[in-house]
């Protein structure tokens, strides 16, 4: 390279360092690595635009690192009768304009996410099940549901109290420009710059403790690469969602350090088991075959023995995942430890194919997003890698969300990636193997139409009951029965990652939440 | 001069009329937001509520009437994603676009047009060779691949400058700048000349063809002859002279750098209306792409309309209107 | 025009451009030759292994002979293999990009310039409406609307440039139209069609030359640009663009490879593709005899 291009960035970076200033010490600046949308707690269900809302609004219930629910605006829940929920809240709350937090802002904002009509992903699966609201004085609530629903506290988790004095009659730009933005949290509002970053100011007043830092910047950094390098550079103090392909080298970096765990996320495949014709199942030179293949359990169980999740999880995710045979992880109501993953075992894989009448297996096509999940895109083919040493012949299409999710949902694939984030193995059920009925929004995501009147009967057993422990064993006698079926073929659990610069510290959370107040300095 | 600016306008609209069609029937093919961002437990009456309120219940041609008669209004709907006027978040980003955009444009200008007048004075010479011959190798760079080399030199292995994203910004004249500091400026350098490269050998290729062809004018000849000095046969004549066609292109140019710029912020993660139109076709966020093709297409309008003025000032023997027209 | 050879004789002497001509020759073969010249089939699965994933250049696979001299991709796919065929993608979608435009704009022009008038304008302000429009983003509204798939993207790119060779048809066309030749040819009662191509055909073709391999280069520039942003072609079969894009997530840990060399090789052949065009311009364009 010419000497005179060799100076002049250097030249450059001298000028820059004379005037880059240290960041004050009470000052923190975090990497989020996608595009919060709105700063309306009500108007799109997503997990960034949650996760920013958290810093601004507090839950009747939170959600502890672990994924164990604990006191948040209520102090305390139970179940008065099968249908009625009874929320204690916290006194002395104040929002951040100075108002005292009462009944009748929880009033108001669990009425409000019917309300915000324009959202194209509202909260109203989350407020639906609530028949009728009632206040018993100031500081009670009572909430009645149509049917016994236990989930309820938990699905209360993500509808974020805000106050009715500021958010009356407020649309969604009033919470972007600050003026409605008024919660309890631990930061107030300070600027919200669309795709680039929230200022957040420290609420002294907190509930919870004074948090620790007097100014939070979250810097919106979807791309992989801004990130890692923003962090490197020193320009943010930690990143969320950290780049697979980077963390063996943040992990051998001695200003950086790493926190991991296990995330609510599961990456399984749905395979089509309705239809005796699926589209995307041939033999081997595209003629349809007989019968679809997938609906022989024995088909179902050879696929999942043909992969080598080991081989998976250290590769293709560079030790960012753990294999698992379960649909939500250890510790969460539906998690069966007695259910390990499937080895890998070609030979028995093979074996299960010829009993099953395909002794040279079949012609099968893997479908995938490829802008969703960690990986999603190299998962698809390594996994279509894999069970072509099983004899089977696979293609691979991966296309992004926007037509991804249209096309499953229309049953348009045979063999499809998904991933799930839960805390309750029975409300995952509900969603992904349910028998699909739009009505009451059961099977969702149930692509495939698996049907099983008995999975049925033991999700809704699960759903219905409010004692903790009896719910926890109906799940997992319904995770259990699902799995014997080979119903979906689970891969493995994501683990979520956050790296900050040394002398931080942040207690990593299952889903995946990045929380400023949970940063503290060493 | 009212009719031209009128043609000028018309054209506009076709090119609206036709690019919107585009999107509002791909979007309607592609599938809809509400199957993206609606909560997985949510009920089919609650589902159809959604789409129902986006309005994309109704066939493709009641969606872009209405989009017609909203634009009519000055409305151009809101985002889907963001429940923010498409308009709004457009202008939001604006800036970010121009100002990159604009630097790249006159480092173009700063480096190609000296570049190429040296290449068209002494075409034979081994530095004429040297510089065609970059301008070919600058025609032939794939930008997005640059980006990705720049990215990996100088803020991976030397760390000199930031890897992505746009510096802090200053409020100026109601408008957020960011080159106003040197910590904009640095992030700015890379995107920048990441862009222009391609502008550099187009101008370079430019002004060495119009040098030469005025060099070979029997004025600048007798110029020559005269024994006046080659620096102000330069300034007077030549510069002035192959200042048209390059004004000319400029205009043009300017407008391309706005659309290249799609690939220049996704590569360095730079927060501007490319970026913005990237992210809004994955999430099929239709009022944001239509929006997004409005603004770029008056833009392009109004700037090929000041080129026509600006052309008009430099060449005295165009008249605009008229004959022109 | 002294024939094809003299053609080529009076092109050589450029040393530049006859290597570039012989580069891209070189280039254009191995394209060909890609399922004998590769020591893999990197779009046959059952030939990837993902524990070879991401072997730097000169590594030896785990389970087979085979040593990948330009390293591997996140599949484990030898980066050899995937350039070469990715090569023949990017040639494939580049040329029939070009062919595509060239007849729909040879067409176009060609009529534009026999009907005049209102249909001459009609049809020439469409053109400068598409040419006022930059390709990429026309390539990208349109492939957003009709998803990924190399016929699409063809489609796309045919869009995007069929009114490069209309303007040039036409502008020929129209000087031709008004010589005596085919004044005279026309006074035979010589058909449309038949003047159309026994006549006016030919006398655009230097021009039309020189636009159709600017426009190849440009065309596979725009593919691998397209491909970058995720609109282009799918991910199993791996144009230049998308190994180049398929590597971006691994430039800043340092593997450089699946990046840097798929780039290297698309700057080689639109570079020599350039040049040529280069060339030709100067050898087919009498006005620009010396320049």
């Amino acid at each position: 390279m010419p000497a005179f291009l060799r100076l002049l960035p250097a030249m450059l970076l001298a000028c820059a360092l004379s005037v880059a200033q240290a960041r004050d010490p009470g000052d923190l600046v975090i990497g989020f690595g996608a595009d919060v949308s709105s700063l309306d707690p009500h108007f799109l269900n997503a997990v960034p635009n949650v996760a920013a809302a958290a810093h601004l609004f507090d839950a009747l219930v939170h959600v502890d690192p672990d994924g164990k629910l604990v006191p948040g605006l209520a102090v305390s829940w139970q179940a008065v009768d099968a249908t009625t929920w009874e929320f204690k809240l916290r006194r002395g709350v104040k929002f951040h304009d100075g108002s005292d937090f009462t009944a009748e802002d929880v009033m108001f904002s669990l009425e409000r996410p019917a309300k915000v009509v324009n959202s194209p992903g509202p909260f109203t699966s989350y407020t639906r099940q609530i028949a009728s609201r009632q206040i018993v004085d100031p500081y009670t609530v009572r909430l009645k549901t149509p049917a016994p629903y236990g989930p309820l506290p938990l699905d209360l988790t993500t509808i974020y109290m805000v106050s009715k004095k500021a958010a009356a009659n407020a649309t969604t730009e009033d919470f972007n420009s600050g003026r409605a933005a008024v919660g309890t949290g631990p930061f107030k509002f300070g600027a919200f710059r669309r795709g680039e970053a929230i200022d957040l100011v420290r609420n002294d007043a907190y509930w919870g403790g004074k948090p620790a830092w007097q100014h939070v910047q979250l810097r919106l950094l979807t791309n992989d690469a801004a990130r890692t390098a923003a962090l490197l550079a020193g320009d943010v103090d930690a990143i969320e969602a950290v780049p697979t392909p980077d963390i063996a080298r943040f992990r051998a970096n001695p200003a950086l350090r790493l926190e991991q765990k296990v995330s609510w996320r599961t990456i399984f495949w749905q395979m089509d088991l309705s239809r005796d014709q699926s589209p995307f199942v041939t033999d081997k030179a595209g003629r349809p075959l007989a019968h679809n293949p997938l609906r022989d359990v024995r088909v179902r169980a050879a696929i999942s023995k043909a992969i080598n999740r080991q081989a998976l999880v250290e590769r293709t995710m560079e030790g960012l995942a753990i294999a698992t045979g379960n649909i939500v992880i250890p510790g969460i109501v539906g998690h069966v430890d007695a259910i390990k993953p499937d080895a890998y075992d070609l030979a028995g894989a093979k074996r299960l194919l010829a009993e099953a009448g395909y002794p040279d297996g079949f012609a099968l096509t893997l479908h995938g997003p490829n802008n969703r999940y960690v990986n999603d895109e190299q998962v698809v083919q390594t996994v279509a890698q894999m069970l072509t040493r099983a004899g089977l012949q696979t293609r691979v299409e991966t296309m992004p969300l926007s037509s991804y999710f249209g096309r499953a949902r229309a049953g348009e694939f045979s063999f499809a990636l998904l991933g799930w984030g839960s805390l309750a193995g029975d409300s995952a059920l509900r969603s992904l193997l349910a028998t699909p009925n739009p009505d009451i929004g059961w099977g969702g995501f149930n692509w495939g139409r698996y049907s099983n009147p008995e999975l049925d009967r033991l999700v809704r057993a699960a759903l219905g009951e409010t004692d903790a422990a009896a719910r926890a064993k109906l799940a997992g006698q319904a995770v259990e029965l699902a799995m014997r079926d080979h119903a979906l073929v689970p891969l493995y659990h994501q683990y979520a990652s956050w790296v900050m610069r040394k002398g931080l510290s942040y207690r990593a959370r299952v889903d995946e939440f990045t929380l400023a107040n949970a940063f503290h300095p060493q | 001069m009212a009719w031209y600016a009128l043609a000028r306008l018309l054209q506009a609209l076709a090119v609206l009329a036709v690019m919107s069609l585009l999107v509002f029937a791909g979007v309607y093919a592609l599938g809809n937001p509400v199957d993206l961002l609606v909560d997985p437990n949510a009920g089919a009456a609650d589902y159809a509520r959604r789409v129902a309120a986006l309005g994309l219940d109704q066939p493709l041609w009641v969606q872009y009437a209405r989009f017609v008669v909203g634009l009519l209004h000055g409305d151009l709907g809101n985002s889907f994603v963001h429940g923010t006027p498409a308009l709004h978040l457009i202008f939001e980003r604006m800036p970010a676009t121009l100002e990159v955009s604009f630097a790249a444009l006159m480092m173009a200008l700063a480096s190609g047009v000296p570049l190429g007048l040296v290449a068209g004075f002494k075409p034979q010479s081994w530095i004429g060779r040297a510089i065609r011959a970059l301008s070919v190798l600058g025609f032939s760079l794939p930008t997005f691949w640059v980006g990705l080399m720049f990215i990996m030199l100088f803020a991976v292995e030397l760390g000199w400058l930031p890897a992505g994203g746009r510096g802090p910004t200053e409020h100026v004249l109601g408008i957020d700048l960011s080159i106003t500091t040197l910590e904009g400026w640095r992030h700015l350098l890379l995107p920048a000349v990441n862009l222009a490269l391609f502008k550099i050998s187009l101008l370079i290729r430019l002004t060495a063809a119009s040098t030469q062809e005025i060099l070979r004018q029997d004025y600048i000849r007798f110029a020559r002859a005269k024994g006046l000095h080659p620096v102000r046969i330069v300034g007077l004549h030549v510069l002035k002279n192959a200042l048209v066609p390059i004004v000319t292109v400029l205009g043009l140019e300017f407008g391309s750098l706005v659309a290249f710029a799609v690939v220049t912020e996704s590569v360095f993660a730079w927060p501007g209306m490319g970026k913005l139109l990237i992210d809004s076709i994955t999430l099929l966020d239709r009022p944001v792409v239509v929006a997004y093709l409005l603004v770029v297409v008056l833009l392009f309008v109004s700037i090929n309309f000041i080129v026509d003025l600006l052309y008009g000032l430099l060449d005295p023997r165009v008249r605009l209107g008229g004959a022109q027209a | 025009m002294k024939g094809a050879a003299g053609l080529l004789a009076r092109y050589a002497e450029d040393r530049v451009a006859a290597a570039a001509l012989a580069l891209f020759a070189l280039l254009a073969l191995a394209a060909l030759a890609a399922p004998w010249l590769a020591p893999q089939n990197p779009y046959d699965l059952a030939q990837l292994d993902i524990l070879d994933a991401r072997l730097p250049p000169g590594s030896a696979a785990g389970a087979t002979e085979l040593v990948y001299r330009l390293g591997t991709d996140a599949q484990g796919r030898d980066m050899l293999s995937a350039m070469l065929y990715g090569l023949r993608i990017s040639l494939a979608v580049g040329f029939a990009a070009t062919a595509g435009g060239l007849a729909l704009g040879l067409l176009v022009g060609l009529s534009s310039a026999l009907a005049g008038g209102r249909v001459d304008a009609l049809i020439m302000r469409a053109a400068d409406l598409q040419l006022a429009f930059p390709a990429i983003l026309l390539a990208l509204i349109l492939l957003a609307a009709l998803g990924p798939g190399p016929g699409k993207i063809v489609a796309a790119l045919v869009a995007a440039q069929w009114a490069y060779y209309a303007r040039a048809v036409r502008g020929v066309a129209l000087v031709e139209r008004e010589k005596d030749y085919i004044a005279a040819v026309r006074l035979l009662g010589l058909s449309g069609p038949r003047i159309l191509f026994r006549h006016l055909l030919p006398n655009c073709l230097p021009a039309l030359i020189v636009v159709a391999t600017l426009q190849v280069g440009a065309a596979i520039a725009l593919e691998a640009t397209l491909s970058f942003l995720g609109v282009g072609l799918p991910v199993t079969e791996p144009s230049l663009g998308l190994l180049i894009a398929n590597g971006f997530q691994y430039l800043l840990s340092g593997k450089y490879w699946i990046s840097v060399f798929p780039g290297l090789l698309l700057l080689g052949l639109i570079l020599a593709i350039n040049l040529v065009a280069e060339r030709l311009r100067v050898l087919l364009n009498p006005r620009l005899q010396g320049v």
